[in-house]
């Protein structure tokens, strides 16, 4: 079973509850931040005239996954995209990549490592709502199977058209996140990413890393026919014209050669 | 071979380059503490919008594409046998180990944790770029460190440990080829996956061959620029008929880069934005027209090629754009998106000159104690009769 996040952001009310229940169940310092960092992994932000909550979106394909030289970002069954900071060598490509701007770096710090927001992943697993919808007092963020939540987000536009702009964001963009967004104003008014591709985007590179076996093999092959045909050119060449001086070694001896 | 064959006049500027180097070290020294005590916040102006910065698009990015004259050259001469092009190996060899000790060493800097970066042997994921990218780096450096130890053998006359490195050298360099080929493009396919964060200027799918293209003609360039360099302080350089075909390989080069260039901004109907008078349109018209249209220009003229100042300089301009279009891919490209503009602070632009000033000491120590360049006055390395006939380009 999947799990998800839905945010509705006609029903927050900017209390900023969630952030704090971030801190305490994950740990961070209880310092107040505007914007995500490392230490704050949820914010609410008033944006166009509505409050919209920022956290890791935890696609169903993550780019920060996929873009990791040591796996430390890993996509889990149960839903959350979850860090372990003990593998991270600290290259940043997952911050460069992710197209939602959600991991962010511990740059005051001499050994740093990246902070996310990981879904409560422990929670999940001991089979508790994440924190932030448990203390949100208008329910403008729950927590369940994604399917559940998917089919909830449709009945509410349905239900009151127009309250919302027609479109569950998460529902495809990048390839489809575990956390959806309903709102009443354009997402890209609330900072939203827009024009993300439905294809989730790993593709783009892996369409070219899928072929490198084939591309390698080939090559090897081409190369070392190249230097075959080459060498036995040379050699007739040398056998046919005796008198000539012999072709030097290639790791020839630069001072040993005879002098003009 | 005797160690010194400096021109008499020359003492004086070596002193004092000797010391503008001694004091970029200290202060170069004095930065690495900083970054290792302070972190990056402190000493770099990298942030959550703009992760990375001068060290991955100058250290890392040009650092490997201007190395890779290596890779070229032995294919050249090893794969094709050209061997005519023989005394180019080994200045581009040295080039290419430095090279990569720059980059492996500019990596050490830019990682948060370098310490660590061995887990990218251990910890797999084959479908990050930047795990083929780190292995095909670290066995690219122990080819280069292989085809480069012959020479320091040679000098203190290891002579049987030479010759069993010269009986695997085919294979190694094909290895080699291969290896570089690979990490060369997978470099351009570090940004594939960020379509909606680099300028349609940049962003293209093609950016793997781009790179691949761009870091040869580089290569190239580096050899011309470096083997004047090095004639200018220690008398000690590539005679002008065996870099003249280099430039004209250049023009080759470039000019398939600039075609694909055009070509995929036509494609994904970039190609207006050229002209528009914004900061992008901008940076791209002063890259491509200083970078590729004009070094073309250059090099395709006889006059300008088979004339020591007119090859360099075109050489030269062809680095220089080769540098503008990496920077502009890795930070110029992705600023619009960032909502910020970048500039290095100056602890970061230290770090890339003590590096770069480091390279720079040992190739000249390099050349200084290790037979790497032809004696001078030896014009032709081997007697004509040796050379292939399909061997003159």
């Amino acid at each position: 079973m999947s799990w998800g996040i839905l945010f509705d952001s006609t029903r927050c009310i900017g209390c900023g509850a969630c952030s704090a229940a971030c801190k305490e169940q994950n740990g961070l310092p209880h310092r107040i931040e505007k914007q995500t960092t490392a230490y704050t992994w949820t914010v609410v932000e008033r944006r166009g005239g509505a409050n919209v909550r920022r956290l890791c979106m935890h696609c169903l394909t993550p780019t920060c996954a996929s873009v990791c030289p040591v796996g430390a970002m890993k996509k889990t069954a149960a839903g959350p995209v979850v860090y372990d900071s003990k593998l991270c060598i600290g290259c940043r490509y997952c911050i460069m990549a992710c197209p939602f701007e959600v991991p962010k770096y511990q740059w005051d710090r001499p050994v740093p490592v990246v902070g996310k927001c990981v879904m409560c992943a422990p929670r999940l697993a001991a089979g508790q709502a994440v924190a932030c919808a448990v203390v949100c007092p208008t329910r403008a963020t729950v927590c369940g199977e994604r399917e559940t939540l998917v089919r909830e987000a449709r009945e509410r536009i349905a239900l009151a058209p127009a309250r919302y702009v027609d479109h569950v964001y998460g529902l495809d963009e990048a390839g489809g996140t575990s956390v959806l967004l309903l709102a009443g104003v354009p997402f890209a008014q609330l900072g939203m990413p827009g024009g993300l591709p439905r294809e989730p985007l790993p593709a783009l590179t892996w369409q070219v890393l899928a072929q490198l076996p084939d591309l390698v093999t080939v090559a090897a092959v081409s190369l070392f026919g190249v230097h075959w045909i080459t060498s036995r050119r040379a050699e007739v060449r040398r056998s046919e014209a005796p008198d000539a001086p012999a072709e030097p070694p290639s790791g020839a001896l630069r001072d040993e050669r005879p002098g003009p | 071979m005797s160690g010194a064959l400096e021109v008499p006049h020359s003492r004086p500027r070596i002193g004092f380059w000797t010391a503008v180097f001694f004091v970029v070290l200290a202060v170069f020294l004095f930065v690495t503490v900083l970054r290792f005590t302070r972190g990056l916040g402190a000493t770099t102006n990298l942030s959550d919008r703009v992760p990375w910065g001068l060290w991955i698009g100058f250290d890392i990015l040009c650092g490997v594409g201007l190395a890779s004259g290596a890779f070229t050259i032995m294919a050249v001469v090893h794969l094709f046998h050209l061997r005519r092009f023989e005394p180019i190996v080994r200045p581009a060899v040295l080039t290419g180990f430095l090279g990569y000790l720059f980059v492996v060493f500019a990596l050490l800097f830019d990682l948060g944790q370098p310490w660590r970066i061995w887990h990218a042997l251990v910890f797999w994921n084959p479908h990050s770029v930047m795990f083929e990218v780190a292995w095909c780096v670290m066995l690219y450096t122990m080819v280069l460190t292989l085809e480069f130890v012959p020479l320091v053998l040679e000098r203190f006359g290891f002579e049987r440990a030479r010759r069993i490195l010269h009986g695997v050298n085919t294979p190694l360099v094909i290895v080699g080829v291969l290896l570089a080929t690979l990490h060369q493009s997978s470099l351009g396919s570090l940004y594939l996956i960020v379509p909606q964060k680099l300028h349609p200027l940049w962003y293209s799918p093609r950016l793997p061959l781009l790179f691949y293209v761009s870091a040869i003609g580089a290569g190239l360039g580096m050899i011309i620029v470096e083997s004047h360099l090095s004639g200018r302080a220690f008398g000690r350089k590539l005679e002008l008929d065996l870099l003249e075909p280099l430039g004209r390989a250049m023009v080759v080069v470039l000019a398939v880069f600039g075609v694909l260039r055009l070509q995929s901004l036509a494609r994904s109907g970039a190609l207006p934005l050229a002209l528009q008078p914004t900061y992008e349109g901008r940076m791209f018209l002063i890259e491509f027209g200083l970078g590729v249209v004009l070094p073309i220009a250059l090099l395709a003229w006889p006059r300008i090629r088979n004339s020591s100042t007119g090859l360099v300089t075109g050489a030269a301009l062809a680095v220089l754009g080769f540098i503008m279009h990496r920077l502009d891919v890795s930070v110029t490209g992705l600023e619009r998106a960032s909502g910020t503009h970048y500039a290095p602070t100056w602890m970061e632009v230290m770090v890339s000159v003590g590096l770069v000033a480091s390279g720079f000491a040992a190739f000249a120590l390099a050349v200084r104690f290790l037979p790497v360049f032809p004696l001078q006055g030896h014009a032709p390395a081997w007697p004509p009769g040796a050379e292939p006939p399909g061997g003159k380009p």
